[in-house]
């Protein structure tokens, strides 16, 4: 792992990837919604509106993906001063907090048709909507230094804390709701899933994580090229000055 | 023992000494819960459904609003480098300044909440579970709220920052706080809730002198 500690040779690493995990997103990406929005069967019960789930679960499921790898990768910068783990870390946080968005967006408009409102206080929304904002407090975080290495040390710290305490927060909502349960709303919870909704699920899945990964590297490579895009002004600024 | 002491007895002087800091964290406890019955209307049973969760709220606020004196100061006049550099756990010296922080603004919050009940409709039952949750949240609340402080130094607007990083962490301290004093209203028992409180307290207590002091090396760096 140390190796690619050299910028240049993640460089290359990355523009060698990029364009097989690109492929794979749009491949994967479009058969599963093939699959999921015109081949498979509409839900006995939920109708055609059930096909928000081929959204709506892979995003929350990066959601949190998004959320343990900016840990693990804070936790890397902090234990080994490793310098791409900063920039992974701080280039997770506005994918992840986008795949919390849209699992929150989708599971509104998957709500109104099914509950008959645009939201509940339902255990999972409310626990995506608290990890929302500890997206944004990191993001905030990070951007609140004038030397961006401290803001990534202090958010790095933030990061862990925040991991360590998303399952306290899901088991305390989860306790929450059920103490306040409201009586109309009932979930009939996720009965074994037919195959056929099944593989396309797995396809979006897959090709949801693909896109993070492709955005990943494309976002450490830009904010590798800004950095050294700003050494190269100071020393013109310096050099001028000769 | 005595290094945790003799900075304990520092930060009281220190609180003592400046003052009117810790009435005003009760008086905007006061004040945030007074603003309740114009907001809702002044019917006793609708201040009383909700009185649990209005006096756990505010005292929450009130306790986040203090953070920024904890570290603020000393990292402003620099004694906070030297604390860094001490010959002493930095730990220790965190866990003496979150309990002079709840000793100033936590204990004061106890004291009032019983007569904020009052204000509130709420039914005597509820009040020694009231009592006994914020005696086993709010040094929780401080704990916790020590690492956003901790890492905000510095920052620019650290005092909006500082509640979007911990108020998502406190949430869970607000469900069992104002979810026991409910059970014990409804008739049911609260143990479970104040043992879980315990708990967050028991778990807050080691990652937040932990996580505080990474927060407060990485700041004087």
């Amino acid at each position: 792992m140390q190796n690619f500690a050299n910028p240049g040779r993640f460089l290359r690493l990355a523009e060698a990837l990029i364009p097989w995990f690109a492929w794979a997103t749009a491949i994967l990406i479009a058969v599963g919604l093939y699959l999921g929005l015109v081949a498979s069967p509409a839900d006995y019960q939920q109708g055609e509106s059930v096909r928000i789930m081929y959204v709506h679960v892979p995003s929350a499921w990066m959601g949190l993906f998004a959320y343990t790898s900016m840990a693990v990768a804070s936790g890397v910068a902090l234990v080994w001063k490793h310098p791409l783990a900063d920039l992974a870390a701080k280039a997770t946080a506005p994918v992840g907090a986008a795949f919390t968005f849209l699992c929150l967006f989708s599971g509104s408009l998957w709500g109104k048709p099914m509950w008959g409102t645009w939201w509940v206080w339902d255990a999972r929304l409310t626990s995506m909507l608290i990890l929302l904002f500890l997206y944004l407090g990191y993001m905030a975080l990070v951007d609140a230094f004038d030397d961006p290495t401290r803001g990534a040390k202090a958010a790095a710290i933030l990061a862990l804390v925040g991991w360590v305490n998303v399952p306290i927060i899901k088991f305390s909502v989860d306790w929450w709701n059920t103490l306040h349960q409201p009586a109309s709303v009932s979930r009939a919870g996720m009965p074994t899933v037919d195959k056929a909704m099944l593989i396309p699920l797995l396809l979006m899945v897959v090709g949801f994580t693909t896109y993070y990964v492709t955005v990943l590297l494309l976002r450490i490579k830009s904010e590798i090229l800004a950095s050294r895009i700003r050494n190269l002004r100071l020393m013109q600024v310096h050099g001028s000055g000769e | 023992m005595s290094r945790f002491a003799l900075m304990l007895h520092r930060e009281l002087r220190l609180a003592l000494r400046q003052g009117s800091d810790s009435l005003m964290v009760v008086a905007f406890f006061v004040l945030a819960v007074v603003l309740f019955p114009f907001g809702v209307g002044p019917e006793p049973n609708v201040l009383e459904r909700v009185a649990a969760g209005v006096l756990w709220v505010n005292a929450l606020l009130a306790s986040m609003l203090s953070l920024d004196r904890l570290y603020q100061g000393d990292y402003e006049d620099g004694s906070l480098e030297l604390l860094v550099l001490a010959p002493a756990p930095l730990e220790l010296l965190v866990a003496a300044k979150v309990a002079a922080h709840w000793l100033t603004t936590g204990l004061p919050l106890l004291l009032a909440a019983p007569l904020l009940a009052i204000l509130m409709h709420m039914n005597p039952e509820g009040f020694l579970v009231l009592e006994l949750s914020l005696l086993l949240g709010t040094p929780a609340l401080s704990l916790i709220g020590s690492v956003g402080a901790a890492l905000v130094l510095g920052a620019r607007r650290g005092g909006v920052l500082l509640s979007l990083l911990i108020l998502p962490l406190y949430v869970p301290i607000l469900i069992f706080g104002a979810g026991a004093i409910d059970a014990a209203l409804h008739g049911f028992p609260a143990n479970s809730h104040l043992v879980i409180l315990a708990a967050l307290l028991l778990g807050a207590l080691p990652l937040g002198l932990f996580a505080s002091s990474a927060a407060l090396r990485q700041a004087t760096e």
